[in-house]
């Protein structure tokens, strides 16, 4: 009887080997089962070196987004030195989708502006870290959110590898998360550019496919190496975004991560995801089938003895 | 085009003419002053003074490229245009177009292998990045209002002037300032 047991259990061991080794080898497959965003998906391409900090783009976003007013007028210098907790500088509200940022950098002879919006990752942590599929990435390569679905966990808040999902706190009945949309719906879906790459005076920002302003990217940097940081920030960080961006500062100095690998956020959990539903299906119906196996077989022997 | 040539040339011979032999410099040929209004929306148009630049910059190719027949200064640009063929215009807008980012725009620059100049900015950019470059290194005005006023379609798009809004009441929450 024991002897039986014994072998029951090791068949079971030796099947579930093979399904974890099955699991095993889907690792060396996983660069062909990234997504690797849209082929023809486009793009923003950011040139940092040109932004001269006028927050024409800051002004562009609110009127096409239709946000409330801002505490200050979009020409007030002095949002640059608002200071959040921890000393950072301001980030992206309910009421802005995209801030301009100002960076002392110590021996550049004039301070470096960041604009800061949502970067429309090719596989976004947020989206993937929705349970209610609120977010959609579209073929033109907005990243989009559905409040209508939204439970307002939150999680996409701290999926996010780049801060910027916002939430409207200020609401108490239907507090939502507020992000940039590229805008989507009122231009992106129509082929045109965002609102704040037209406003630009200074076409710090270049609209277009992304594989097409990578190009242009290594163009600029192989054309003036002395004038960029040989490093197209987005082109392969969390598996690549659709915002993409030059600099003649190396990007840890004015806080962009430089830390957050190539990898898109979602592979770090796929192997264990991709055992979740083998756990909960394949295990039971193949450990019952064994129970039983082993079951029956003691009837009938039980049986044998009886007769 | 050719009518403007004519009297481009005209211009040319009459001041050469006018002129005291050997003060004439080959810049005096351009425009006094040039009215750029085309994209005038939340400024004014801006009366750009091409006589006083003319005397500031080294020279014509500063501005224009190799447009006007002199070498580039950008030895990027010197590659191919080593001597700077003189073009048909030299507008700012003949070559920077007004509608970049537009799906014609677009297909002519990223659809396009062949062509060098993918990321020619615009219009817009071009004057920006130009004027506001040299002014940057020339220590010129660079504050947006210095050149162009903003009129009050632009300061209800900054929610600035008689749009601008309202100081916040003391005390609200957060307790910033």
């Amino acid at each position: 009887m024991k002897k039986l047991h014994r072998r029951s259990f090791l068949k079971g061991g030796l099947a579930g080997g093979a399904a974890i080794a099955a699991v095993g080898t889907s690792k060396h497959a996983e660069a062909a089962g990234s997504f690797g965003g849209y082929p023809d998906s486009m793009g923003v391409l950011v040139d940092l070196t040109k932004c001269v900090g006028c927050r024409t783009c800051e002004a562009a976003c609110n009127k096409e987004q239709g946000l409330p007013a801002p505490d200050k007028s979009f020409d007030d210098p002095s949002v640059f030195e608002e200071k959040r907790e921890g000393g950072l500088p301001r980030r992206t509200t309910e009421k802005a989708y995209t801030v301009v940022q100002k960076y002392d950098v110590p021996g550049r002879e004039h301070p470096l502006f960041r604009k800061v919006q949502c970067n429309h990752c090719n596989e976004p942590a947020c989206l993937t870290s929705c349970f209610v599929n609120a977010y959609k990435k579209t073929p033109e390569g907005a990243v989009m959110y559905d409040p209508t679905v939204c439970v307002g966990c939150r999680t996409c808040m701290i999926a996010c590898p780049f801060y910027i999902p916002a939430y409207s706190y200020s609401s108490a009945i239907n507090p939502v998360v507020k992000k940039c949309i590229m805008c989507y719906d009122t231009r992106l879906k129509f082929g045109k550019p965002p609102a704040c790459v037209e406003a630009c005076p200074q076409e710090v920002m270049t609209f277009g496919k992304r594989k097409d302003l990578l190009k242009l990217a290594h163009q600029r940097i192989s054309e003036k190496p002395e004038a960029y940081v040989d490093h197209v920030y987005g082109e392969n960080e969390v598996g690549g975004t659709a915002w993409m961006y030059l600099s003649d500062v190396p990007f840890d100095k004015i806080g962009y991560d430089t830390h957050l690998g190539d990898q898109p956020i979602i592979s770090y959990v796929k192997e264990f995801l991709a055992i979740v539903p083998m756990v909960l299906t394949i295990w039971p119906a193949l450990f019952t089938g064994f129970h039983l196996l082993s079951n029956r077989k003691d009837a009938l022997k039980n049986e044998d003895n009886k007769s | 085009m050719g009518g403007r040539k004519k009297t481009l040339m005209g211009m040319a011979a009459l001041m050469l003419l006018t002129a005291p032999a050997g003060a004439q410099s080959w810049a005096a040929d351009g425009p006094g002053t040039v009215e750029l209004g085309s994209l005038a929306n939340h400024y004014s148009a801006v009366t750009f003074d091409h006589a006083m630049h003319v005397g500031v910059a080294a020279n014509c190719a500063e501005c224009h490229h190799h447009t006007t027949g002199l070498a580039p200064t950008d030895p990027n640009c010197v590659r191919c245009h080593e001597a700077g063929a003189q073009a048909r215009s030299v507008a700012c807008k003949d070559c920077h177009s007004d509608k970049r980012f537009s799906a014609e725009d677009l297909e002519k620059t990223g659809g396009n292998p062949q062509l060098y100049h993918k990321g020619k900015p615009g219009l817009k950019g071009a004057y920006h990045q130009k004027c506001l470059g040299c002014h940057t290194t020339m220590g010129g005005p660079t504050g947006c209002q210095d050149c162009h006023t903003r009129n009050d379609q632009g300061d209800a798009f900054f929610h600035s002037g008689k749009y601008a809004p309202a100081p916040k009441a003391s005390g609200g929450h957060g307790g910033g300032h």
